[in-house]
């Protein structure tokens, strides 16, 4: 099931200080852009949905929980509204990573968007690789309006598996 | 086309990371943008008055503000535009607080990454268009999902400003769990006494429909106008004959878990939860039924003097209209005897919970108020109070205050000394004494001192039993001290959990829930008790644990959100809906297939000549159709493709 795997990191989510203060996860400061093994930062597009990923990453911002400042965010209303075409738009244009990130399944605000894109991104996680981008530079997964720290759990830990990977050389697919 | 950036310090919540005059300064260097500044509060009415005179000023056409989530004040500033001359819709917000300044602490990185977000709001503000909101009917009738206090007080205060609200209550009776308490606190008032006269006039009050034992099955449709399906549980009793005389009761030979009275004594299959019950009606356990488990007996068939004994009776739909709906579905008691071992998991049986010794407690409980060891029916001459049981425990997942706790215990304390005599032995273990209601302080002191309650700060570790006596093995925290107590009873301060169902709920209505389950409200201080989504509103402990008094706050504060919503007669809806062009349309129907409000529809655009039609009143705006179409002929307003692709090239760019 593709819910499991996200299941595993919500566990690990709960439990840090509440309120203001770094948690020990992403406490590390970001003079600069460190761990980048190429002359520039990752760029890393994320398309999340209005009303849990992106009030998620509101409540992460809320509750000052510090993130990789790589991701930008294009709020759409819906994961079900994203063309799976927007990620490889991104992947075209230089994206060192795309985060696709809506409700959890059962939770979606319009009933049944996220399982379309549920079908939709397990698809694509699999054909990029044929286009010449590693798997680990797109991830899809769920993050609800109160999980703000498993936003910040999400997006260090994509941020650090991009960042691996390096900038992509070149522009085109 | 001509914008305007207005780049907002936020105090210094975002000045304090982002250096605001740089992203202004570089705002004016892009294409037609031919306004930027940075104003200190820009939602304040000088912020608002500057973004309204750039706008005459400079004739701006289109509006980009760069300040906080647009959940905060996309609204907001929506309003600003229109009142200053724009269509509201030609607004673009760009989060560089929760999404930038509070989560970044160095300076010139925070200041690229709002650079970044600025670009793309502007680049998403070129492909804005006017949109103009439509009007639809609304329904004015209300749905309250639970008939605790919570529910009691909204659905009286909607009936009383003359709206038609019907409750729904998953048991035979309204009335909760206040109505399972003895007294309440800090008045020592009698819970009863409050809320028995409430629950009556909900049942006489012309405007109010009690839908007792039924459970919300379906919900379709949105605000102003939903469509809800109401599972009637069968009670095998026909309600409109049952006089509640409780004779079948008494006759019953089946014996049934009372839930209603925390399980301390069996009820019998056939039951009325309380004397007081609203409506005063019985109702079959058709598990626990002598005639439905053997096919033998129908007792309460032939002692009933109204005939109203129906075996055969089946569950029923009804189906509702309703224009709001109040969630007010409540709490459920931490289960202990599951997560703590080390307090005997309910095998000791002179250790119970907080609501089993309110039943006891309590004058029409199943003891008549007489405080007893369940172990020999004794009365205690030393009795243990442990707090925070399932409370403030991340090791059993409820690391939450449950927030009644203290100030229950300290009322069952008091009200053992009033039931036992004041010379018995009263000890609280307690982490914190959390009493920041009115007069809770002053209750605690008065529990104390006057009643001479021995409070004991620190942790039991164990409850084990020796010579009929209850050991109660803990730590004083203050003298730094094992304390050991041979106590006759112990009462644990369960805590409150999210009601079972809460979440299953939530999800039919669309609404948010946390990882407890508790139902998550629009904003904790600019929208308390709205939901996300729309003619949602919460009231009570569904969203949080509360006592009676914030809950019959909260539940008065929906009343009067609803009612502010249900005083219009037509809602607009939001224009940021799906649009199909149908010249292109292949009359595929994959739109149709996957639109989980059924908004497009099959138009004959000439005879015989159908093509897909999206029904503006109808359409959520979740753009899924838009994904959906294979050749590209429906778009959404507000969020038209090429926005989006211009957002993602415009951060790219190098």
């Amino acid at each position: 099931m593709a819910d499991n795997k996200t299941t595993q990191a919500s566990g690990a989510a709960s439990g840090a200080a509440p309120g203001g203060g770094a948690a020990p996860a992403a406490a590390a400061p970001t003079p600069g852009l460190p761990g980048v093994s190429g002359d520039r930062p990752v760029k890393i597009v994320g398309i999340v949905c209005n009303w849990c990923s992106y009030a998620g990453a509101d409540t992460a911002g809320v509750g000052r929980f510090r993130q990789p400042p790589n991701v930008r965010l294009v709020r759409v209303p819906c994961t079900g509204r994203i063309d799976p075409l927007f990620a490889l738009k991104a992947f075209q244009k230089g994206a060192d990573g795309v985060l696709i990130s809506g409700c959890h399944p059962g939770d979606c605000h319009y009933s049944e968007g996220n399982y379309y894109a549920r079908r939709r991104f397990e698809l694509l996680e699999r054909m990029v690789h044929y286009l010449g981008i590693p798997k680990e530079r797109f991830r899809w997964t769920w993050v609800s309006a109160s999980e703000g720290q498993r936003w910040q759990q999400v997006v260090t830990e994509f941020v650090a598996a991009v960042e691996k990977l390096g900038p992509r050389e070149g522009r085109a697919l | 086309m001509r914008i305007g950036v207005f780049v907002c310090h936020c105090g210094s919540n975002i000045a304090g990371t982002v250096d605001v005059a740089e992203v202004a300064r570089r705002a004016l260097t892009l294409k037609d943008v031919v306004h930027a500044e940075h104003i200190m509060y820009t939602c304040s009415e000088p912020g608002q008055a500057a973004i309204q005179k750039a706008i005459r000023e400079k004739n701006l056409d289109r509006v980009v503000v760069a300040a906080c989530s647009p959940h905060m004040h996309e609204v907001t500033f929506r309003r600003c535009v229109e009142a200053g001359g724009l269509n509201p819709y030609l607004f673009e917000m760009a989060n560089i607080r929760e999404h930038c300044s509070w989560i970044h602490t160095d300076m010139p990185v925070a200041t690229e990454k709002a650079w970044d977000i600025v670009k793309m709001a502007v680049a998403k503000a070129r492909r804005l268009e006017p949109l103009f909101a439509n009007e639809v009917e609304v329904c004015k009738d209300v749905l309250v999902i639970g008939g605790g206090v919570a529910g009691i007080q909204a659905a009286l205060d909607l009936a009383d400003a003359g709206l038609k609200v019907t409750i729904v209550e998953k048991e035979t009776t309204i009335g909760g769990v206040m109505a399972k308490l003895d007294k309440t606190f800090p008045t020592i008032d009698c819970s009863a006494c409050i809320l028995t006269p409430r629950m009556v006039d909900c049942a006489q009050h012309e405007n109010i429909e009690l839908m007792t034992y039924s459970e919300v099955e379906k919900v379709s449709g949105y605000v102003g106008n939903f469509t809800v399906d109401i599972r009637r549980k069968a009670a095998k009793v026909d309600w409109s004959k049952c006089i509640g005389c409780e004779i079948c009761v008494q006759k019953c030979p089946s014996k049934a878990p009372d839930k209603f009275n925390a399980y301390l004594e069996p009820t019998k299959a056939i039951y009325i939860p309380f004397p007081q019950a609203v409506p005063k009606r019985a109702a079959i356990q058709v598990d626990y039924c002598r005639y439905f488990q053997t096919g033998k007996c129908k007792v309460c068939e032939r002692v009933c003097p109204a005939g109203a004994i129906d075996y055969e009776q089946q569950d029923q739909i009804i189906q509702k209209r309703f224009g709001a709906i109040v969630v007010a579905t409540g709490l459920d008691v931490f289960p202990w005897e599951q997560y703590y071992h080390e307090y005997g998991s309910g095998k000791i049986k002179d250790v119970i919970s907080g609501l089993q010794y309110e039943r006891m407690l309590n004058a029409s409980g199943p003891y008549g108020g007489h405080v007893h060891r369940p172990s020999n029916g004794e009365e205690p001459k030393t009795v243990v109070f442990i707090q925070c049981v399932g409370s403030r425990d991340e090791s059993v997942n409820r690391p939450y205050c449950s927030s009644v706790c203290c100030m229950y215990t300290a009322k069952q304390a008091l009200l053992t000394k009033d039931h036992c005599g004041m010379d018995t032995e009263v000890y609280v273990f307690y982490i914190d004494i959390r009493a920041t209601g009115k007069g809770y302080e002053e209750f605690i002191k008065r529990v104390q001192t006057e009643f001479g309650v021995k409070y004991v700060r620190g942790r039991v570790s164990k409850l084990y039993e020796e010579n009929g006596k209850v050991i109660v093995r803990g730590v004083d925290t203050l003298l730094g001290e094992q304390v050991e107590i041979a106590a006759d009873l112990v009462v644990l301060a369960s805590g409150i959990q999210a009601a079972p169902g809460a979440k299953e709920l939530a999800q039919k209505l669309n609404i948010s829930y946390d990882e407890f389950g508790f139902l998550k409200e629009g904003h904790p201080k600019l929208r308390p008790v709205d939901t996300n989504t729309a003619g949602v509103f919460l009231a009570g402990a569904c969203q949080g644990p509360k006592d009676i008094p914030s809950t019959v706050a909260q539940a008065s504060a929906t009343a009067a959100k609803v009612v502010g919503l249900l005083a219009k007669d037509k809602l607009k809806t939001s224009p940021m809906i799906a649009v199909v062009d149908q010249r292109n349309c292949v009359a595929c129907w994959k739109c149709l297939e996957v639109c989980p409000f059924s908004a497009p529809e099959k138009q004959e655009v000439r005879p015989g000549d159908f093509r897909s039609h999206v029904i503006e009143t109808v359409c959520q705006g979740c753009g899924l159709c838009v994904a959906t179409c294979p050749v590209n002929c429906i778009s959404l307003k507000g969020f038209p493709t090429d926005a989006i692709l211009e957002q993602i090239e415009e951060v790219l760019l190098t």
